[in-house]
């Protein structure tokens, strides 16, 4: 018992210590792209329409790496800055779905069309549940 | 599925070294733009601020899963495919299931050897992206009807997703079969 205890105390804090960089430097980085280009980010590239929008989350999602809680902490900040909530979905959504840099190992492990035919399903299906969510808001007010 | 920062000895260097590339971006900026740098780090400071409580709340969940749950049990309950019940336990172990995705891969490599079915597989995976542990930041951000639309939605689209990948496989020639 103490030692499970321990084993999962120390694997907690490991997960802790790997995330927390990550966390504080996407922190960082953000709290300075959203004082660099505090209108320019919802007024260029995001904002034309919803499905462009989701397209474009679901995208960056799908390629960007690391823990879901930064996906979390950069989609709240992304918001905050005036990104909107389809893209935001999408990328939270495409990112602890779709697994550019898992591809491999996934393909290796349980077959690479198995793979491939899953990862572009999500990126679909990200795409999809970001539509469907921000409407279902809007309908539940 | 993405719990890519934790894997290995190589990926927490690379979290440090991505901590430090920003750190040393902020120290140019900071030279030519000192202003531009203090109101940056003051935003950072303020994030911070709302961020470290959930992250709290989020270890504890992230130890209370570490200590009570062990990957042999989604092994034991995912052995079984039969009908309903495989898919409920597609998603509830998808769901549980926490930590890097590689040796949940290993395990489904071992299951789908034993007869488990690829659909399953693809909806244990879909439902790793309802991150029980991480619910607290989610609403923190996005607020709570926000939250349980999407858990809906992701669980939905996990049961979709095995749907699709069933479909495919069944037309596909047997040659070709996942």
């Amino acid at each position: 018992m103490r030692n499970k205890l321990k084993h999962s105390a120390t694997k907690t804090l490991q997960t802790f210590i790997n995330i927390l960089p990550v966390v504080f430097g996407m922190l960082l980085l953000t709290s300075l792209v959203v004082k660099l280009f505090p209108s320019n980010i919802s007024a260029g590239l995001f904002g034309q329409n919803s499905f462009f929008d989701a397209l474009l989350g679901a995208t960056f999602g799908g390629i960007a790496a690391g823990h879901p809680l930064v996906s979390y902490v950069l989609g709240g900040e992304l918001l905050t800055s005036g990104v909107s909530l389809f893209a935001v979905t999408a990328l939270i959504v495409s990112w602890v779905t779709v697994g550019m840099v898992q591809l491999p190992a996934e393909a290796l492990m349980l077959g690479k069309r198995f793979a491939i035919y899953r990862n572009i399903l999500c990126y679909l299906f990200s795409i999809v549940i970001a539509l469907l969510t921000v409407y279902t808001l809007h309908l539940i007010g | 599925m993405k719990d890519k920062s934790q894997k290995s000895k190589k990926k927490v260097s690379g979290g440090w070294i991505f901590l430090a590339i920003v750190l040393l971006i902020y120290g140019v900026i900071a030279l030519l733009y000192s202003e531009l740098a203090l109101q940056a780090l003051t935003s950072f400071v303020q994030l911070l601020y709302k961020v470290l409580p959930v992250l709290l709340i989020v270890f504890i969940l992230i130890f209370s899963i570490n200590f009570l749950l062990e990957p042999a049990w989604v092994k034991k309950y995912l052995g079984s495919h039969s009908g309903i019940t495989g898919w409920l336990t597609a998603i509830v172990g998808g769901v549980l299931s926490t930590g890097p995705i590689y040796p949940w891969y290993a395990l489904l490599k071992e299951l789908n050897e034993k007869g488990m079915k690829k659909s399953l597989i693809a909806v244990f995976l879909y439902s790793r992206a309802v991150k029980l542990p991480l619910l607290p930041l989610l609403v923190h951000y996005f607020g709570i009807a926000y939250t349980v639309v999407l858990i809906c939605y992701l669980i939905t689209f996990s049961i979709v997703s095995g749907i699709t990948i069933e479909q495919i496989d069944s037309r596909l020639s047997n040659t070709d079969k996942f």
